[in-house]
């Protein structure tokens, strides 16, 4: 406890407790050590007082009184004491009322074994039921969605479920029904509790009512091993990955205090069937003859050896830097790996090879540069009471799932002012205290006149689309809280334009930045919520053109390193988009994908297809196969998640670690291990033997991350918050203009749904079909103009191609607008989209 | 389609207008259904919850919670015998036992003509009338099992005049635009005007 | 025996007699709305000085005086929100629907003297679902007061006082009575009650503003009090129970009826055996047991006729006025089956937010049902006390609980009661060759 913050002194249990004002008593003493049985009470919940197996005796001066400690705050000299006969009493009381309608199913329960019921019955519990009469009867366990059984006989009422689905979803889509002792939880008929964190109610369920299907019936707790990680999500959601039988099983949230609360998606929670694939890669491949010869123009990949795949990747290597130098070989991606692999990848592109062709985002997200010379917020100043949030990113529902629930509670409960600057509604929307939601490519406008520009109409009375008055009112709210931290959650709110319309707006905010900080302010920091694993631990760690491990500069950085590592690249390189262009003009030799698939991914397909045609070799290392890695001619076949050690570094750039529990498929490696083995192929000796050595070069040659030893980032239950950058921010040279949109058209917008067509989604089987089918949304008021009917399957053209599919109103999308999923399983929207257009616009037609 | 027609909405949009908040209107929203249905269908949830702005799921939820509120079809008359502890003292039971061979159901059932539910109810304030019933909540007073029989046969034969269920009351409450004062929002108003009026003013109030 | 209350003392049920009293008309003919016209000469504090001089207690169970209960709006936070209590279901209580049929007028204008005191800015009458016929009463009453100008914008032309009316009403649930569940209901929840504390609305109510809730009764007796002051008020009945009150007397009496009577100083006896109230026993019967304040009420007997209708003796005699119901049970009586009764109702209607009380009641709504079907144990009995204790520890009055509301502990009252005094009673029914059943172990 700090200094300056006060203490409410308390008994309890005869022992002095030190308590925060305005603490449960049932916080207070668990702190203190002293465990208050309780079922309904969640420390991320509101307290509603259900359950009542709490209740311990509390004299709060006025005598001792039965009270639930999880309702009652702590008060100055006030006196607890949970072992009083009376305490007990009702306490069994209460035990035995529960159990009155229990089934006596445990043996065959998943929550068996770990069921806080259980536990208290079997510690305080009578021996045998004084309850003769019928227990209630329900139809046993009933799917609440494609993901979560309802076993009502097993529910205990609790209201967890139900809380968290109206307070922390926002999904109020399970309630309770009927009454008295036949209230049950249960779903509108025919309308499931589709929401994406659903899973989180089977873990906080303290008895076995709600049970995963992923998981149901697969293991029994005490089967189970168990260790605490960080899920490779840009969020860093800390994790304990369970496993049974070298095969991972679970994962449950941690309730990490700066990050993740306990929380997951049901994304991520379940994506570890897709670890257990058996379509997972477990031995190296290469091009061969449908008999398994080697060869290099052969039609299939064989299996080989680790020591084949190497030294013919080495070989390859050596060519294209003798043949075209070593600008020839390039590598794509790496956002999902450890920071160690990353690391190790980097070292050997740049140090050894001597490539600056290095990209670990596909053009999906923000200038790397950039993103590193923003001051960087932690998620707790985000969600500071009082503070205010401009959101200026895809909708954290889809995207940054547990960052939303952060957000949401820090809104409903903490009155965060949340001002949204983005080109249609998020999932945040009905929260947010200001929508400015603009045409698609007007961000920059709207951010100018927001940051105390001068406020000018456009020609229909607004700004980039936005009504003058509301950027107004929100400029206004704005400077009213300027001594409140001011955060942006900065991402690519669409794919169907290019990066620099945000990095136009965020030109705008930066300019203003100054003048908030100004007096000892808090001033403005950023949050960049950007796709894909550990893509923040690959913007540090030089996985991007111009950058050196450190948030650093190839310019900047270039002289300590090349001392560090012999060399660094004489020229800066391309980003993912140029080094597809340079692979189409016949420049690259050697292409590696570090589980990237740009066929898949990167927004220009046509560009990567004709690339990947270009390439001498490909190089591969992936767990799966995807559309671009079954055109490689080399696979190495990689360790995953809960496979290896290593750190991960999350939006905040807080470092935190990974842990194995489980040994990967076949001989599958780590990625650091197979870059530290080629770079001895080609002559250069790393000296790393465990991941522990890759950090510890980490902390001597990245300047942001000096002295950040592995100990202290396992010490500490959150980790560890990397330095800021002493990268400058550049603003861009001329903001980049916007077509003006005509009458018939409507401007796209095209951001990712939570589960799309993504390879760790379509490996998970619970979770493949989950993935909504293609639509466009379109506002209810333009249907009229553009003359087609809501529902009617139409004609959507662009100049870049054309294709049918069913229209929706929407309306969260804003008119002249028209939104599309990135990345539907049906419907690819990169066929609409001309990447050298700056905006996409469409004309729908009925069929 | 059994969400609100035409005139229930009309009527739903008065009552909303009475609240500061649209979900405080759920309940006589859902009577409102029921009084076009006979009972609160499914599409009538998920149109009220359209309405007031809460999920389908929300509006089961205090649908479910309030026993006149009836989520399948139920006869045209409730007849709800009060069981409450007055009238049982004064043969609630015995009246139960003889609607029951009466009308050939137990309570919660519905006679094969579809006419009549009975229910036996908890205490419906008419406790010095005891034994007492209501027909969809009008009430009969002292009634004795000849009564009862009386009863049936008018409602059998649609001589009884009492409006099928779900029609609660026959009056309206309507507040006319030149008469209201406004409801007022859970946030951002002052003090009421009225509150500053001076004791001294108003002669011998203090 | 003190002499019964004069007719003339009727002050709120005055109407009742009047064959249009609840028409404008009638109303205003017999004196309506003059309380109405006289507060709005006063300054709204003053208005509610008179209320706190009356010392009027709240009439719908708690007895908690109404004029303390305005004092704790916390100052300076508006809106605030008046909320009538018109759920009337406690069972044997029967009053607040025939002020709201015979007289809607006299409720009105109570609301509106309430909120003109306070700084109200708008009213809910939350009608209990099941009276048809008291909701098209007021909804007429309300329709002719806004037409008239007494309800609405400026009421009687004052250009500062505007104040709406809403009728309300509800869906069938007992607990929706208590007022937080009452306040959950009106914001279109299920009416469970809240967590205390806050104890009072009055601070954190409807929409999380300050309500005032109180109940029909206590509003009725409003524009008697400032047209005819609070001292007025305060002269008639005792001391700490002033005014009149309304009771309903049923059961096993000679002329079961609803009375008003001078609050306090009115005895047991005189309610239940005098010829102008209920007129005693039925012929040839004596008294077994009475409740003497709602279903809710511990029971009382012969010994206690004497005490005077007022709140603190009740109290201390270890029983409660509540609701002003009155349920007389006669030597005929199963008490078994009376207790039983009462049981039902709570487990009935227990929302099911607390354990005890959703487990609790209804285990013992079983235990008594078997035992009355003849399947008893002997150990039932003593469970039934033990599930009692567990419900509202040490089985005391008033109860202590383990629950956010009394309905748990009420339904332990009547167990209480019932099983102390006629043990014998409910040993008659197990049968005769009663064997200890061992439980099933858990
Ligand atoms: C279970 C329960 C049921 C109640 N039912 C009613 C009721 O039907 N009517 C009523 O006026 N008060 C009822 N009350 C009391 C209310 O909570 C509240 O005290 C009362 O409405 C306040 O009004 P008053 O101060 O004017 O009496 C009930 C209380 C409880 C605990
Ligand atoms: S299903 Fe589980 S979490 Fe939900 S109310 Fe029941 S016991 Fe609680
Ligand atoms: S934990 Fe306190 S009542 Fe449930």
């Amino acid at each position: 406890m700090s200094e300056n913050e006060t203490v409410v002194n308390i008994t309890v249990n005869g022992q002095p407790v030190e308590a925060k004002p305005g603490e449960w008593v049932i916080a207070a003493a668990e702190r203190a050590g002293v465990y208050i049985p309780h079922f309904c009470y969640h420390p991320r919940m509101n307290s509603v007082g259900m359950c009542r197996m709490c209740i311990v005796d509390i004299d709060a001066g006025r005598g001792p009184a039965l009270q639930p400690s999880c309702m009652v705050e702590v008060s100055e000299g006030m006196v607890v004491d949970t072992t009083s006969e009376q305490t007990r009493k009702a306490q069994d009381g209460v035990l035995e009322f529960l159990l009155l309608n229990h089934p006596l199913d445990c043996p065959v329960c998943d929550k068996g074994g770990e069921c806080p019921l259980q536990d208290q019955t079997m510690a305080y519990g009578p021996g045998e039921s004084r309850f003769v009469e019928e227990k209630r009867h329900f139809e046993k366990p009933i799917p609440v969605n494609d993901l979560v059984y309802l076993d009502r006989e097993r529910c205990i009422l609790c209201d967890r479920c139900t809380r968290f689905a109206d307070e922390v979803a926002g999904d109020p889509l399970i309630t309770f029904q009927d009454r008295g002792d036949q209230t049950q939880v249960n779903t509108f008929p025919d309308l499931p509790f589709s929401s994406y964190f659903s899973g989180n109610t089977v873990q906080i369920c303290p008895v076995g009512a709600l049970t995963a299907a992923p998981y149901r019936f697969k293991a029994r707790p005490w089967d189970l091993t168990e260790v605490e990680s960080t899920y490779p999500n840009p969020m860093g959601d800390r994790v304990v990955v369970q496993a049974s039988r070298d095969q991972v099983l679970r994962y449950q949230g941690v309730d990490s205090d700066a990050v993740n609360w306990g929380w997951l998606t049901d994304k991520d929670r379940f994506a570890f069937e897709a670890t257990a694939s058996e379509l997972r890669l477990h031995t190296p491949l290469v091009r061969g003859t449908p008999l398994g010869r080697l060869d290099p123009g052969g039609s299939e990949l064989v299996e080989t050896s680790w020591g084949q795949a190497l030294s013919l990747t080495a070989d390859a290597i050596k060519a294209a830097v003798a043949d075209k130098g070593p600008q020839s070989v390039a590598v794509l991606g790496g956002a999902r790996l450890t920071n160690e692999d990353q690391y190790a990848w980097a070292r050997l592109a740049k140090g050894v090879i001597g490539t600056d062709h290095v990209d670990a985002q596909l053009d999906d997200g923000l200038p790397a540069e950039g993103v590193l010379s923003l001051p960087r917020a932690t998620i707790n100043r985000a969600c500071t009471p009082g503070g205010t949030v401009i959101l200026m990113a895809p909708d954290p529902k889809e995207e940054q799932g547990t960052l939303y629930l952060r957000l949401r509670h820090a809104i409903v409960n903490d009155g965060v002012q949340l001002i949204e600057l983005t080109p249609r509604a998020t999932g945040l929307s009905h929260l947010a205290a200001f929508r400015l939601h603009h045409r698609p490519g007007e961000a920059a406008a709207v951010a100018a006149a927001l940051m105390g520009g001068d406020i000018e109409a456009g020609p229909d009375g607004d700004i980039g689309g936005t009504p003058v008055s509301a950027v107004a009112a929100a400029a206004a709210a704005i400077a009213n809280r300027a001594d409140q931290p001011l955060t942006v959650v900065l991402g690519r709110p669409s794919l169907a334009e290019p990066a620099d319309f945000t990095m136009d707006a965020v030109a705008e905010l930066v300019r203003f930045a100054n003048l908030l900080s100004a007096g000892g302010r808090p001033g403005i920091a950023f949050l960049p919520a950007l796709h894909r694993g550990n893509v923040l631990g690959a913007l540090d760690m030089g996985l991007a053109p111009g950058l050196l491990p450190g948030r650093i500069t190839l310019a900047d950085g270039g002289p300590a390193l090349a001392e560090a590592w012999g060399s660094v690249p004489s020229n800066p390189g391309a980003d993912t988009r140029g080094i597809l262009q340079a692979a189409v003009n016949g420049q690259i030799e050697v292409l590696i994908l570090l589980g990237a698939d740009p066929l898949g991914d990167f927004p220009h397909r046509e560009l990567a297809d004709e690339a990947l045609s270009q390439v001498g070799t490909i190089v591969a290392s992936d767990l799966f196969l995807n559309p671009s890695t079954v055109r490689a001619h080399i696979v190495f076949p990689a360790a995953g998640f809960a496979e290896r050690r290593g750190t991960h570094t999350n939006l905040e750039g807080r470092i935190t670690g990974q842990r194995q529990i489980v040994t990967p498929p076949g001989t599958a490696r780590a990625d650091w291990a197979i870059a530290t083995e080629l770079a001895r192929q080609l002559g250069a000796d790393f000296g790393f033997g465990a991941p522990e050595d890759v950090w510890d070069e980490i902390t001597r040659v990245a300047p942001s991350h000096r002295n950040l030893s592995m100990e202290a980032i396992d010490a500490s239950e959150d980790g560890v918050v990397a330095a800021d950058s002493s990268i400058a921010f550049t603003p861009p040279d001329n903001a980049t203009p916007v077509p003006h949109v005509d009458a018939y058209s409507l401007r796209l917008v095209a951001a990712r749904r939570m589960y799309d067509r993504g390879t760790l989604l379509q490996h998970a089987p619970s979770l493949a079909g989950l993935a909504p089918t293609a639509v466009l949304a379109v506002n209810p008021y333009d249907f009229d103009r553009v003359g087609v009917e809501p529902g009617a399957d139409v004609q959507v053209i662009s100049n870049a191609g054309e294709m049918d599919m069913p229209v929706v109103a929407d309306p969260g999308v804003p008119r002249g607008t028209a939104a599309f999923g990135y990345n539907y399983p049906d419907l690819d929207v990169r066929d609409l989209v001309d990447p050298d257009a700056m905006v996409t616009d469409l004309r729908i037609q009925t069929r | 389609m059994a969400r609100l027609n035409a005139n229930s909405l009309g009527v739903a949009q008065e009552i909303i207008a009475r609240y500061p908040v649209p979900r405080s209107a759920l309940i006589p929203l859902l009577h409102l259904a029921q009084e076009q249905e006979g009972y609160v269908t499914e599409d009538a949830m998920a149109h009220i919850a359209e309405l007031v702005g809460v999920t389908p799921a929300e509006v089961m939820g205090t649908c479910s919670f309030y026993e006149m509120l009836k989520r399948e079809p139920v006869g045209e008359y409730m007849v709800n015998i009060c069981n409450g502890i007055s009238c049982h003292l004064l043969g609630s039971s015995d009246l139960i036992h003889h609607a029951e061979a009466t009308l050939g159901v137990r309570p919660g059932g519905t006679t094969d003509d579809g006419k009549i539910t009975l229910e036996a109810v908890e205490c419906i304030a008419a406790c010095t009338e005891a034994p007492c019933l209501q027909v969809n909540y009008r009430y009969r007073n002292r009634v004795t099992a000849d009564d009862f029989d009386q009863l049936v046969s008018e409602l059998r034969d649609d001589t009884a005049k009492v409006a099928s269920h779900g029609q609660l009351a026959m009056v309206r409450q309507h507040i006319g635009d030149d008469r209201r004062a406004g409801v007022s929002p859970p946030d951002g108003q002052g003090e009421p005007a009225w509150m500053a009026r001076n004791p001294s003013d108003n002669g011998d109030g203090s | 025996m003190s002499a019964p209350a004069p007719p003339d003392l009727r002050i709120i049920t005055s109407r009742f007699d009047v064959e249009d009293g609840h028409t404008l008309a009638g109303y205003e003919r017999t004196g309506g709305y003059a309380g109405l016209r006289r507060a709005l000469e006063m300054a709204p504090a003053d208005v509610h000085s008179e209320v706190r001089t009356a010392s009027l207690l709240g009439r719908g169970g708690a007895g908690f005086p109404a004029g303390v209960k305005w004092g704790f709006c916390p100052p300076g936070v508006w809106p605030r929100y008046l909320v009538v209590n018109g759920d009337e279901s406690e069972p044997g209580t029967y009053k607040d629907r025939l002020l709201m049929e015979r007289d809607p007028h006299q409720l009105i204008e109570g609301c509106l003297i309430a909120c003109y005191a306070l700084g109200l800015s708008q009213c809910f009458l939350y009608v209990r679902g099941e009276m048809a016929h008291a909701q098209e009463r007021l909804a007429a009453a309300l329709n002719e007061a806004y037409e008239a100008g007494y309800v609405g914008r400026n009421v009687l032309g004052a250009p500062d006082f505007s104040v709406d009316i809403t009728l309300h009403w509800g869906a069938g649930a007992y607990i929706v009575g208590e007022e937080t569940a009452l306040i959950e209901s009106l914001e279109g929840n299920r009416g469970m009650p809240r967590l205390k504390p806050p104890y009072f609305p009055a601070s954190i109510g409807l929409y999380g503003k300050p309500t005032i809730v109180n109940n029909v009764e206590t509003l009725a007796n409003l524009p008697w009090i400032v047209s005819n002051g609070g001292e007025a008020f305060a002269a008639m009945g005792a001391d700490s129970s002033t005014g009149t009150r309304v009771f309903a007397v049923s059961g096993h009496v000679a002329s079961p009826g609803v009375f008003e009577v001078p609050f306090g100083t009115t005895t047991f006896r005189d309610i239940i055996f005098d010829p102008r109230y209920a007129g005693g026993m039925r012929p040839g019967r004596t008294l077994k047991t009475f409740i003497p304040g709602g279903a809710s009420a511990p029971w009382f007997f012969e010994e206690h006729l004497d005490l005077p209708l007022e709140k603190t003796t009740v109290d201390q005699a270890g029983s409660m006025l509540g609701s002003g119901a009155i349920v007389v049970m006669d030597d005929t009586t199963d008490v078994v089956k009376a207790c039983h009764n009462v049981v039902r109702f709570f487990a009935r209607e227990s929302c099911g937010k607390c354990t005890p009380c959703r487990e609790g009641t209804s285990w013992l709504e079983k235990i008594l049902s078997r035992l009355l079907a003849g399947q008893g144990r002997p150990q039932d009995l003593d469970l039934l006390m033990d599930v009692c204790d567990n419900i509202s520890p040490g089985i005391n009055w008033p109860p202590r609980q383990t629950t956010i509301c009394p309905l748990g502990p009420s339904a332990v009252s009547p167990i209480a009661s019932a099983l102390e005094r006629f043990r014998s009673e409910f040993e008659a029914y197990l049968p005769a060759t009663a064997v200890t059943v061992t439980g099933v172990a858990s």
